[in-house]
């Protein structure tokens, strides 16, 4: 007997749209790539053909400096894809450009999610509530434990401890595409509007968020600070990998802070030596995944990746038909 | 609480040690009585509540969470208060947080009745950091890396006293620790103690440098036995009657543990020795003391049988002494206090009191030669003594130090892993490894043989990790069993015959000293060789 929804195929690089043949998020380059959205994991280069919302492509061309078989697919405008597939990318409010992509063939509806979270989020739009057969859903925070407190609170931290050693600066981690610009959105719309420092790395994405109309207030690289001192009471942005790197002793005095999800867990925050853990994540934690399941309401529930175990042990507690597709290659660790 | 539960995630996130104790001496001024009180003893000696135990969250979590995510978010987090803390429903009121000194007074006046109804009250007051540091509090297990003397330190420099007079006012005081604080905050006199036999805090020792050389005319030399570190305290006591303690080396009381050495001693004194059973194991004949293995079977008992006593009898290999008939000699050289031990000695019960020996040599190149022999022996090393040393508490530079023997190695193959607890949460971090029961090549099975927790860098643990997670054949709860393919060298200070293992041999102070990422499994040793080190 065939197995239901067998046009889709999962492989552990990536999701097999068969009909069409066409990868989602796929690990290797493929003839025809849908993409989710724009972090390295789930959109890498060398693909013949890839389909992203605009967003998403221009990200990717700042990466691999090319557009070569850039296939735009703006949000709600679908497309047709070989073999009466139906692809259409609808707001999964996980970065800027992200999207679920929603897949119709046969009278059937699948969704992938990719990476996504519920709550609101000034630098993209909101996640849309679909209903489908297929919910193919990440679970990077799919433990019970991980529960988001509201972003407002984490953000008073981060201020209160600028306030409290008006002599050190702190320097916060933040994955260079999404943490890094909804963190300045945030504080700059919780009225901090001083200079905010940045990594090399950081900037070219600020720049692209800008050019897609998001604004981020007075950005300066840290390269281009005029002494050390200027630094003091600032807030400083660095990729996760530079906190405790050479680069971070030109800083004066830094307070070490991450913005993750994972800050929610102390153990995995004092693994990364950080002194202020904020619990800031663009991911859906726990309440969220297992309230999408419910709000979607699926057929069948299909887990990527992340805490699979306890997510299917949820399904099965709410009768829910779930399985695990052991997808590889989806980092865990840095855009949490 | 919610002033100690920032102060609890200060002292888990701050690195620096200086930090730690700034925040911490911060908090004990700024804090009233008997809050700081209490939080001093949490960190420290640790509260203790009859109703709250560890199984009392997990009874706890089981009404309000299914087991299956309990284990799983438990074993992620890899701390049973904080795993409790987060899972814990937002009551969405948690106006009015309790103070320390009343989560105490509640915690207190629980019983095993009523602790699943008021325990939960308390919770529901509080958010995530508040739950945390109430369950660490209420369960008297912080580990969160602050010791009892980074504690007692940062009391010291809150008030700026001494930290030798904060250890000796400290035992025989109670949480909250009021008349301390009267002491150290008002200058109010210091606690009295009466004639308490108490615990002096012990003078450690520090290792000794790779290639450093020491004049043995400055410094006296001794085998470093192995037992375990005690005090024996002897004072008039509150009847007048005599009162005799035996303390280990953290100051916890194991006299009922030991009867025959705290019967053996009538006369008032400290005395600061090495606790060992008799034997042949340690020194030969002439050293006469059992193996450490022989010894662990009589700690921790609460009572001991006759047969037991009769089987492995107790005695302590004397170091030092710190107080003579209620004059205190810690001030005085360390060969005054030796050449007074000495005068003691005969008026001491020889069947559980003797004396350490020096070692009589005058040359540091002789002591080298002699200490290669320790492990023939099995004597742990030596120990070297500058000769002008007063008995100061805790660790002093230049004055005491260990020399241990090199330790003894071997290679074995990873077999199980489990995560860790605490810092190594959320990774593969202890493991089970074995040695071969045979040839290999002929079908002979690998036997677990230890397990280690350390040893390994950060990176290392990180490979680790990584190993564990793309070589797991099978799962059993936590633990996942691997492919038997990495071959690590094992560090450990002796073997033993045990009775735990399948092997039938128990290692010492195993710990990781390489991984042998180049090296093929079964080429990793066999039992027969581990076995032929065996000296009980
Ligand atoms: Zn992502
Ligand atoms: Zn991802």
């Amino acid at each position: 007997m065939p197995r239901d929804f067998a046009w889709i195929h999962p492989e552990p690089w990536g999701i097999h749209v068969v009909p069409a043949d066409c990868w989602i998020d796929p690990a290797r380059p493929v003839a025809c790539a849908l993409v989710t959205h724009g972090h390295a994991d789930h959109a890498r280069g060398g693909h013949g053909e890839t389909f992203a919302t605009p967003e998403t492509l221009a990200i990717m061309k700042l990466r691999y400096a090319t557009s070569q078989g850039a296939r735009p697919a703006p949000y709600h405008e679908s497309v047709t894809l070989p073999g009466s597939v139906r692809a259409t990318w609808i707001p999964a409010g996980h970065v800027l450009g992200s999207a679920q992509i929603l897949l119709e063939h046969a009278g059937e509806r699948v969704i992938v999610t990719g990476d996504f979270k519920r709550r609101a989020d000034p630098t993209c739009p909101p996640f849309e509530v679909t209903p489908c057969d297929v919910l193919i859903t990440e679970a990077t925070f799919g433990l019970p434990v991980f529960r988001h407190p509201p972003v407002a609170h984490e953000i008073a931290k981060l201020t209160r401890a600028l306030a409290l050693q008006p002599e050190r600066c702190v320097l916060v981690g933040a994955y260079a595409l999404g943490k890094a610009q909804r963190l300045i959105a945030e504080l700059r719309a919780a009225g901090h509007d001083q200079t905010i420092w940045l990594h090399g790395a950081m900037e070219a994405m600020c720049r692209l968020y800008e050019n897609f109309g998001i604004d981020l207030g007075s950005l300066k690289l840290v390269s281009d600070a005029p002494s050390r001192e200027a630094l003091a009471g600032h807030i400083v942005l660095a990729p996760p990998s530079a906190l405790n790197d050479r680069w971070s002793r030109r800083l004066p005095d830094p307070l070490t802070a991450m913005a993750s999800g994972w800050m929610r867990v102390r153990q995995r925050a004092r693994q990364r030596g950080v002194e202020l853990p904020l619990i800031i994540s663009d991911h859906a934690d726990w309440d969220e995944l297992t309230q999408t399941v419910v709000d979607v309401a699926p057929r069948e529930t299909w887990i990527t990746h992340g805490r699979e175990d306890a997510m299917l042990r949820w399904c099965e507690l709410n009768q829910r038909k779930a399985r695990a597709l052991a997808m590889l290659g989806y980092e865990e660790d840095e855009d949490g | 609480m919610e002033r100690f539960a920032a102060l609890l995630d200060t002292l888990v996130y701050t690195r620096s040690r200086n930090a730690k104790l700034a925040a911490l001496a911060h908090y004990l001024r700024e804090t009233p009585d008997p809050d700081r009180g209490y939080a001093l003893a949490a960190l420290s000696d640790g509260l203790d509540f009859a109703a709250v135990k560890s199984s009392t969250i997990r009874n706890l979590m089981r009404e309000r969470v299914d087991p299956e995510l309990w284990t799983l978010s438990r074993d992620y987090v890899g701390d049973s208060a904080e795993t409790a803390s987060l899972l814990w429903p937002e009551s969405g009121d948690p106006a009015s947080p309790p103070t320390v000194g009343e989560a105490v007074a509640a915690l207190s006046a629980m019983t095993r009745a009523n602790v699943m109804e008021d325990l939960p009250r308390l919770l529901d007051r509080l958010d995530a950091e508040g739950r945390y540091a109430l369950l660490k509090l209420a369960t008297g297990a912080m580990r969160i890396g602050i010791s009892a003397r980074l504690a007692k330190t940062a009391f010291a420099q809150a008030f700026d006293v001494a930290l030798e007079d904060v250890e000796e006012h400290w035992h025989g005081q109670a949480p909250p620790y009021t008349a301390l604080f009267d002491w150290a905050a008002r200058g109010a006199p210091a606690p009295e103690t009466g004639n308490l036999p108490l615990f002096r805090p012990f003078m450690l020792a520090h290792p000794l440098g790779e290639d450093e050389i020491l004049d043995l005319a400055t410094y006296a030399a001794e085998w470093k036995w192995d037992g375990i570190r005690v005090q024996v305290v002897r004072s008039p006591g509150e009847s007048g009657l005599g009162e005799t303690r035996l303390y280990s080396r953290s100051g916890d009381d194991i006299s009922a543990s030991f009867p025959e050495i705290t019967e053996a001693l009538d006369i008032d004194c400290v005395l600061d020795g090495e606790l060992l059973v008799r034997g042949d194991a340690q020194g030969g004949r002439d050293g006469g003391a059992g193996s450490f293995n022989a010894l662990q079977q009589r700690l921790g008992r609460k009572t001991v049988s006759k047969r037991l006593r009769a089987e492995a009898p107790a005695f302590v290999r004397l170091y030092d002494l710190l107080q003579r008939e209620g004059e205190d000699l810690r001030a005085r050289t360390w060969h005054a206090r030796r050449a007074a031990l000495e005068t003691l000695l005969p008026r001491l019960d020889p069947q559980h009191f003797d004396l350490s020996t020096l070692i009589g040599v005058t040359n540091f190149a002789d002591l080298a030669r002699l200490r290669e022999t320790a492990r023939d022996a099995a004597i742990e090393g030596v120990m070297l003594k500058h000769r002008e040393s007063p008995y100061v508490a805790g660790r002093k530079t230049g004055l005491w130090y260990k020399w241990k023997r090199d330790p003894l190695l071997i290679d074995c193959v990873l077999m199980y892993a489990q995560r860790g607890s605490g810092k190594r949460s959320s990774f593969y971090s202890d493991f089970t490894f074995g040695c071969w029961d045979g040839d290999p090549d002929a079908g002979a099975e690998l036997l677990p043989v230890g397990k280690a927790y350390f040893g390994f860098t950060d990176e290392e643990l990180k490979q680790l990790d990584r190993h564990v997670r793309t070589h797991t054949v099978q799962r059993f709860g936590p633990v996942r069993e691997t492919d038997k393919s990495l071959v690590f060298e094992v560090a450990f200070d002796s073997v033993h015959a045990s009775r735990r293992h399948k092997s039938g041999l128990a290692m010492r102070f195993p710990r990781i000293s390489r991984i042998r990422a180049d090296k093929p499994p079964h080429e990793a040793d066999r039992l027969a060789t581990l076995r032929a080190l065996v000296q009980d």
